[in-house]
Order: C-alpha cells, then structure tokens, then sequence
C-alpha cells in the first residue's frame, strides 16, 4: 500500500479497502522502521496525524463530500508553519519554538483533510544543496545511505523515496525542491512566484521563496499543487488570478505540437555523461510523443549564479535579523547583567550555523552603502537579463528543459567544505527563480555510471504552469512503457523494512 | 555667560528643518489587521505580523495610502504614480522584525509646500515652507528601562516592551530647510506644526494629539553668520510633545549653537531630548558616523501605483483648507485681526467653533475662553483644551446669562466649578446655590435693611446725591451674597427713594 501513488491511495479510501486511519498508521510504522537510517523527520506528529485521520474517515463515513487527497499522509517540510508543532526551519535558534498560527499552505492542507504527519529536515533555513546544513544532522538518499538526498529539502524528498509519505511539500528558492526530487528519483514542482501563498514560509529569500508540492508522480504533484495553490490576501505577493489547471494536464500528458526548447546552456560542459544521456533519451521520447524540439540560447544564465549569490544572501541578512532571542527561539547569554545586546549576539553565534552565517555576512556587505550599487543593484539588473532571456526563448518554445542537476548524488562531506562547489549544483534550477516562473524536476533514468537517480527539468512561463504537467505526464508515461515498473521500484531496500 | 535671544540674532540667521511624524488613526494598523486603539492592555493588540513571527508577512492597509494620499494633497505635493516601500534595518528590542518597514527612495508625496502666518509687532507675517516629501512607514514597539539612571537601554537593570504600537501607521512629513526666518524661526516653527495639526484634523486622518504622541515633530536646527552661504552643523531635537514646546526647543537649541559657536567650538551633529520641565535639550545620539541602515526595496511588498482617478476624487474631497476656513469664522463673527490672531495663538478656534455651533453669541464664546477659562488653563499651566470645561458647558453658561438667570459675576464663579469638576453648569447653580435674587419683594426687603443700616446714606440720595448708592448698591449685593441683578437693584433703590435712574453705575 505505501507504494502506491497517492491518487491510488484516495482511490483505495473511496472504495472502502482502506481508511485513512490505517493508511497514516502503515506510514507511521514505516517511520519507525526506517527513519533512523534515513533521518528525513525532524519532528513525527503522530497523534495529530491519527487524528487528522480518523477526522477524515468519519468524514467520509458520514456521507460528507470531501477532497480528492482526503485522508493522504503527507510530509511537510520544517521551514512550514504549523501551530503548535515544533518549527525549526532546520536552526538551533528556532528549538523548541511552537508557532501560534498556522501557514496558509497548512491551512489549505487540513482544509482538504490532508493527514500532516510531521515536519521534515532541511539545510538550515533552506540554504544548501544537501541538507548537510541542517542543525539536527544530515538526512541520507535512501538510494545509497551514504550520499545527500539534495537540499534544502532533503528531508521531504527523502520521505518520498523511502516510502515515509507519498506527498510531501517542499519550498524553492534556488532549486530547493527540483534538485532533491531530482537525486532521490521524485517529482518536484516549484510553481510560479506567487502561485502559492508565502505565509507562513520561514522566509530566506522573500522575492525568491516558492513552495510547491513533492510527489512521486506527476499527477499526485498536480493534485497537491491544486490544494495548495490560489491568491491570499496575507500575501502581497499572490497572485489574484485563477489557479492553472494543472491536474487537467497531468491526466491528459498531451505534448502534438508542443514546441520544447532544449537551453543550450544548461547541459554540455561540466554535465555528468549519464545525466547527459538520461536527458537526451527522454528528448527523442518527447519527440516520439509528438513535441517539436528546438534549440534556444539564453545567454545571461551565465551570471544566474554570480547574481542569485548576491540577492538571496543580502535579503536572507535582513530576513533573520528577527531571531534575536527577544521574542521566540532559544536566548543564550542571559545571565547578571548581560545587555540585550550581548544577548543577542552570543544567541546569534550559537544558534545559526556556518552557511547562515556566511551568507548573512555576506548580504550584509552586499547591502553597505557604497556597496549596494555595484553588488544588489547589478544583480538586479542581470535579473532582469535572466527575465529577457526567457521571454525570448519562450516567444520560439512552450517550455524550457534541461538537465536538473549537473551531478547524480555526491557523497556526504564531499562538497561539506567547498562551498562554491556546492553551489554550482544549483546552476540549472537557479534562474527559475530569478524570473520568478514556474520549474519542475521529474526523474528520467538511472545514470550508468554509477546507477543513482538522474532529474529532467521542465520550466514553463509564469502562470502556464499546466505545460509543465503537460509534458511532465507525457515523459513520465513514455519511461513508464520503457521501464516496465515505476523508477522507484529498483530503489534497493532499507534495513528493517519487508 | 549665557547669551541672549537678541545676542544670538544680531550675529546669527537660524535655518530650520522640520520632520513630523503623524501616527495615522486607521483602525487596523500598517501591515496587519490589528487594532490602533490608545492605551490597551501591553501586547494585547498584537499578532504574528506585527510581532515579526517567522512566516509572517505584511500587506498594506489601503486607508493608510488614502490617509497619506489626501495629506499630500492638502500641503500641495505632488502624488507619486509609483512609490515603493524598503526595509531600514537596525537592530533594537522593541522593533519586532529588526528592520522598519518606511518608503526611502520612493516615498508616496513629494515636492509641497505649506503657508504660514505668524503675528508680529511688525504686523502680521506670512512664510511659505517648502515640504520635501511625505513618506509612510510603520511605528516600533514601545520600550520601558527600568532601573540604571537615565531611563534608557543601556544601564537599566530590565526592559519590558510593549509591541501594541508596533506596526501603527505613521506618516512622516519632510521640509526642505527653512532659511530666511531670521528672528522669528521660533514662531515659524511653532505655527507651521499648529497649521500642519490643523491641516491634519480637518483632514480627520490623526488624532494629531501631541501629548499622546499621535503627533511628533523633530526640529533641526541649525546656525550660520548672518550673510553666509554655508550652512552651519545641525541639531535634531526629538521628544518635543507640544507647540509651546517647539518654539521652545528651536529657541533654547539656537541659543545653545551661537554660545558653541562664539566660543570657537563646533556644534556636534546629533540627535538631542527636549526636557520639557527645563526647556533645554540633553545629547542623544551621535550622528557624526551615519548609520548604515541598508535599505533595500521590500521584497515582501508590491509598490504602491494609486489610481489617478482614485486621487482625483481624494482630491475632490478634501475639506475646506484651514486658512480658508479661519478667514471665513474672522468674517462671520467679526473678530478684530489681533484678536483673530491671540484666538489662534492659543489655539482656541475650534473650541470657539463648537460652541458657537451649539448656539452661543460668537464674541461671547469667544470672551469666555479667551477670558476667564484661558486665565486658569494659565495658572495652572495647562491647555484650554485640557480643562474639564467643554463646549457644550460654555454654551449652556451663555444662554443663562443671556436669560438673566446668571450675571456675569455668578457665570464666572460656575465656570471656575466646572473646571474644578463639580459638574456640570447646572449641577455647580444647585450646588452653590448660585441663583441669581429676582425676587422683587426679597430685593425690596434687602433694601429696606440697607436703608436702615445707613440713614444719612440714604438721606444724601434723597436730597439728590446720586452716586452716593453705590453705598447702598454695595450692601445690597452682600446681603444677596452677590446673587442680585445690580442694576435692578440701583433701579428699585432710586425709585423707592423717588430719584431718577440717570447715571450707569
């Protein structure tokens, strides 16, 4: 049962076979079973789960009408909100912190009786590529133990490969979301800047930050992306206008006469040769299926990088300046006659990590007068660029692909101290952000080489994130024939499970 | 030695620099939909948003850019079609966030000016100030130090804070500098917060109450030698919470820059406290190193592109301008220039409105709180507006001696009731007793016992002596305990001693 899709999953509830209690009970048990290997939870609600569960079955056996993910675990990552429930974004300085109010996505959730089972791991306030970052330990790609299940959302991707939940959220701000579910071999979708409410969204880099679903098919992603999506007054950056139709184009996968346009930029040098063939296999699929393949140029992306490294940092500085230990999160320092001030450094030493720090450090510079100018104020302008590159290549292509990640899964540690390494893993999933539209991973084969998981990046204008699905649903159904069995099926089997 | 106002202007032209800031009356506050009401309970009108919880973001109160909007109409500026808000980060306990969320670069009004009027021995004086821009942002917490000497963070053994104020919005209106006021950059200063308070209330946008920091004002101040271009090192005085105040504080802190000056020391740039109790200002912050607040546009908000059509029609809507409306009461009631200005001055026009709204004679009204009233505000050193006395009160008192059922006299000692807070003006006649005698055959009966008190008194009268009642007269009304109608009493008192009623006493 915890196999299945999470659409088969509901399926299985409305015919009766199962209820959604005995359904968060089986993903429980597997918890327990295995996330001491995989350590994708921070935090397992299980009481509130079971009896989000039992909500929805009496519910159900009421004859009440309910949603089309009613009573399906999900795992929700640990820089969402929730009340009540231990949030940490990942960070020391938030321990023990219970939130008073709900995000909007979690309220969207328990709206449509989606059973949260708990909150899951994360690079510190989502900075990283490997959830290395996280102050609670890593988590491990449940396809190899011993390598990263992508950041910042490792720990919800990980959930997903390792049978914890079939549905987890994730947040993207330089690929947060598309890069885990591209090494761990799961769908990630990150829709458009806007599409879903950052209420409630620990915030890292506020003109950056997108949440989105993490599934592992591309129509369970689609009926998450339904649940969560749509314009909320608590956000001024929503945006008021219906939500795309997403699920409509995941059933369908129709890509005749869909132009798709291969970023010549985005694959070739410095590309991993089993992520390169996995990726122009699943073109000719494409093809096959009726899409035209062109080529496009976006020459800006280049400075993607450089620029990203500019803006998420200067906004992440101002962001955390919150956690000062005077209102929520752990106060160290606080004894005689310490000054606030004292307090709030020795909190702030303590509690953030190395890559928070470097980066608050480093937007702090960014933003100095004298600096802002030539540091946020260029990377401004080149996002701009990043902007007119797209509109451009989209005027000759209905979508955008590319490799996800240059690299299958690196080890753990093996880029630990080497932070401009770590960054590079980003390089394809990075100017979605900057132009703020809307970005899918979906995994396309194993590389030969070395048999991990490789991710096919799909990117799409803003608000037309159905051409994603669209092509998503067509590439997924095209390996499907060709594998036999879903991806997922060959991942080898974890220690104390069946 | 300390130096005279009159040293320093013989040598010295003072150029001003005013910052106001307005907290706004919206009901909810800047970013969130909490209540803007005075005085609760601490942290009891606060919320994940304006308490600055991870995950919460702002959305901006809509009346607030109307409010801000319809302010920048009224001091002529001009309506940016596109204005943006930045974050002005900076560390500090009662700002929930660690940054403030204020327009930098981009603010909503720019480019006005406001008219002010000052009288003088030289008559009266107009002086136009010029605004730079009109910006919103939102308002800190409030922080209380407790122990360590001087009241402020560091040394205090604790603070509390606050966080009801968090978030309430403010507008902050910008002059350019203010140059060529010369001796009267005192009064300019005091009249352009009065007219810019005024301009405020008509627009009902604040509470604009000085004394509750609805309306705050922070004066620059700076000096140069009389003819010279350079402009001299300014001072920003804060905590300046009333107009007295503000001429106060320009006055004192022009004295305090000439004697640095002349004796060869320079005035330090920083941020100064106004000691209402001394009238001088004590050194806040240092400004000399400028802060770096790294403002950067704010990513959680959109900007800010007001309609034109939804600005004409605020524009349509704005009341009648204060100058207008003072030349229109100065005709309509027939106040002398002087008297305008002294009714202006002690910032009795509304009052005098209310009153006269509810039906008293306007030079009436206008004697009662220009005379009595604002002899005891006076006294005891408060505003007209601070008494317990009220429009309505002063309204019922004329009408009773417009009825004859007070005489001035009896009216003055129910007006210093009220005040005293007996109650109202009817409750303070009760209980004093305050009942003018008209009684004809009571006054008759007092007269009678005068006459017999005093015989060769009134002897004299009736061989003609007239002023000679005054004697009388003045037995009478003691007998009555002054609650006799005097003329009436002269009346009767010649009539009963058969002499004609020819001189007004």
């Amino acid at each position: 049962m915890i196999t299945r899709s999470a659409h088969e999953m509901s399926a299985a509830m409305v015919k009766g076979e199962v209820t959604s209690e005995q359904l968060t009970q089986l993903h429980l048990n597997r918890i327990s079973a295995v996330d001491q290997q995989v350590h994708a939870f921070l935090h397992v609600d299980t009481e509130g789960a079971l009896a989000q569960a039992r909500a929805v079955d009496a519910a159900r056996s009421s004859g009440e009408k309910v949603g089309p993910l009613a009573g399906v675990p999900l795992a929700l990552k640990d820089v969402m909100v929730q009340k009540g429930i231990p949030t940490t974004a990942g960070s020391k300085i938030l321990e023990g912190w219970r939130p008073p109010y709900d995000s909007t996505v979690v309220s969207k959730l328990k709206t449509a009786g989606v059973v949260i089972l708990g909150k899951t791991n994360m690079d510190e306030f989502a900075m990283g590529s490997s959830t290395e970052n996280s102050a609670y330990g890593p988590t491990h790609n449940p396809w190899d133990l011993t390598r990263i299940p992508g950041g910042s959302g490792g720990g919800s991707s990980a959930s997903l490969a390792a049978f914890e939940a079939p549905l987890a959220i994730g947040t993207d701000t330089g690929g947060s979301i598309r890069q885990p579910a591209a090494v761990t071999g799961t769908v990630g979708v990150k829709p458009t800047y806007g599409g879903v409410s950052r209420y409630g969204l620990i915030a890292f880099s506020s003109s950056l930050d997108q949440a989105g679903p993490c599934a592992r098919t591309v129509l369970d992603a689609a009926l998450l992306h339904e649940v969560i999506a749509g314009h909320d007054a608590h956000d001024a950056t929503s945006i008021n206008a219906p939500v795309p139709e997403v699920v409509k184009a995941a059933r369908s996968g129709d890509v005749k006469g869909m132009k798709i346009g291969v970023v010549k930029e985005l694959n070739g040098d410095g590309y991993q040769a089993g992520v390169r063939s996995r990726f122009e296999e699943s073109l000719e699929l494409l093809a096959k299926a009726g899409a035209e393949i062109v080529e496009v140029s976006c020459p800006n992306f280049e400075y993607a990088l450089a620029a990203y490294y500019l803006i998420a940092p200067s906004e992440c500085s101002s962001n955390l300046a919150r956690f000062d230990a005077m209102r929520y999160g752990i106060r160290v320092g606080d004894e005689g006659a310490a000054s606030a001030e004292s307090v709030m450094n020795l909190t702030r030493e303590v509690g953030f990590g190395r890559e928070v720090k470097r980066r608050i450090i480093l937007g702090t510079y960014a933003l100095s007068s004298g600096y802002f100018d030539a540091y946020y104020g260029s990377a401004q302008k080149v996002r701009t660029l990043i902007m007119q590159d797209f509109t451009k290549a989209f005027a000759s292509a209905d979508v955008l692909v590319s490799p996800t990640c240059p690299t299958t899964a690196f080890k753990i540690g093996e880029k630990a101290n080497d932070p401009l390494a770590m960054y590079l893993n980003d390089i394809a999933t990075i100017p979605v952000n900057m132009a703020g539209i809307g970005g899918m991973s979906l995994p396309c084969g194993l590389a030969p080489e070395d048999g991990l998981p490789v991710g096919f990046q799909i990117m799409a204008p803003a608000m037309q994130d159905q051409r994603m699905y669209s092509v998503g649903a067509a590439l997924e159904a095209a390996l499907l024939t060709q594998w036999g069995s879903p991806l997922l099926s060959k991942i080898p089997a974890l220690a104390g499970s069946k | 030695m300390t130096l005279t106002y009159e040293d320093v202007i013989a040598k010295y032209e003072p150029v001003l620099g005013l910052e106001v800031h307005v907290e706004l009356n919206t009901h909810s506050k800047m970013f969130c939909g909490c209540s803007t009401d005075f005085g609760g309970e601490p942290n009891t009108q606060t919320c994940p948003v304006c308490l600055g919880m991870p995950g919460a973001l702002p959305v901006v109160n809509e009346k607030a850019i109307e409010s801000s909007i319809l302010i920048g109409l009224a001091l002529n500026c001009s309506i940016a079609p596109f204005s943006r808000f930045s974050r002005k980060n900076y560390f500090y306990p009662d700002m929930p966030k660690n940054f403030q969320i204020s327009q930098y670069d981009e603010p909503i009004c720019v480019n006005g000016y406001l008219d002010v009027e000052i009288d003088t021995e030289e008559g009266i004086k107009k002086f136009r100030v010029e605004i730079e821009r009109v910006h919103m942002e939102e308002d800190t917490g409030k922080s209380l130090h407790v122990g360590g000497a001087t009241g402020r963070i560091h040394g205090a053994d604790y603070s509390l804070l606050d966080y009801n104020r968090a978030g309430i919005p403010l507008v902050e209106i910008v002059t350019k500098i203010v140059p060529g006021t010369g001796k009267y950059a005192p009064e300019v200063a005091k009249a352009y917060v009065a007219q810019l308070r005024d301009i405020l209330r008509s627009l009902g946008v604040s509470d604009v109450r000085m004394e509750q920091g609805s309306l705050r004002c922070d004066a620059n101040v700076s000096l140069r030698l009389i003819g010279a271009e350079q402009l001299g090192t300014r001072s920003e005085t804060k905590n300046v919470n009333s107009l007295r105040s503000v001429e106060r504080a320009v006055r004192g802190e022009m004295i305090r820059h000439a004697e640095l000056l002349n004796k060869g020391e320079r005035v330090v740039q920083e941020t100064r406290h106004f000691q209402e109790d001394t009238g001088l200002t004590r050194s806040g912050r240092s400004k000399e190193q400028a802060e770096d607040y790294r403002y950067f546009p704010e990513p959680d908000l959109v900007p800010v592109a007001p309609d034109a059509a939804w600005i004409e029609k605020l524009r349509e809507s704005l009341p009648e301008h204060p100058s207008l409306r003072r030349a229109r009461l100065q005709e309509q009631w027939a106040v002398p220039d002087k008297e305008m200005a002294a009714m202006l001055n002690a910032d009795a026009l509304d009052i005098v409105e209310e009153t006269v709204l509810l039906g008293a004679d306007p030079t009436r009204a206008r004697g009662w709180w220009l005379g009595e009233i604002s002899r005891i505000a006076n006294e005891s050193g408060v505003a007209i507006v601070e008494l317990a006395i009220t429009p309505k009160d002063v309204a019922q008192i004329v009408a009773l001696v417009a009825k004859g059922d007070l005489t001035d006299k009896l009216a003055r000692q129910v007006v210093e009731g009220v005040i005293a807070g007996e109650g109202t003006p009817q409750q303070v006649i009760d209980s004093r007793g305050l009942k003018v005698v008209s009684d004809e055959s009571a006054l008759m009966a007092a007269i009678e016992r005068a006459i017999a008190a005093q015989p060769e008194t009134a002897e004299k009268i009736r061989n003609g002596h007239i002023p000679a009642a005054g004697a009388l007269i003045g037995a009478v009304m003691k007998d009555t305990k002054g609650q006799a109608d005097a003329a009436r009493v002269r009346e009767l008192l010649l009539a009963h001693l058969g002499q004609p009623n020819t001189i007004n006493p």
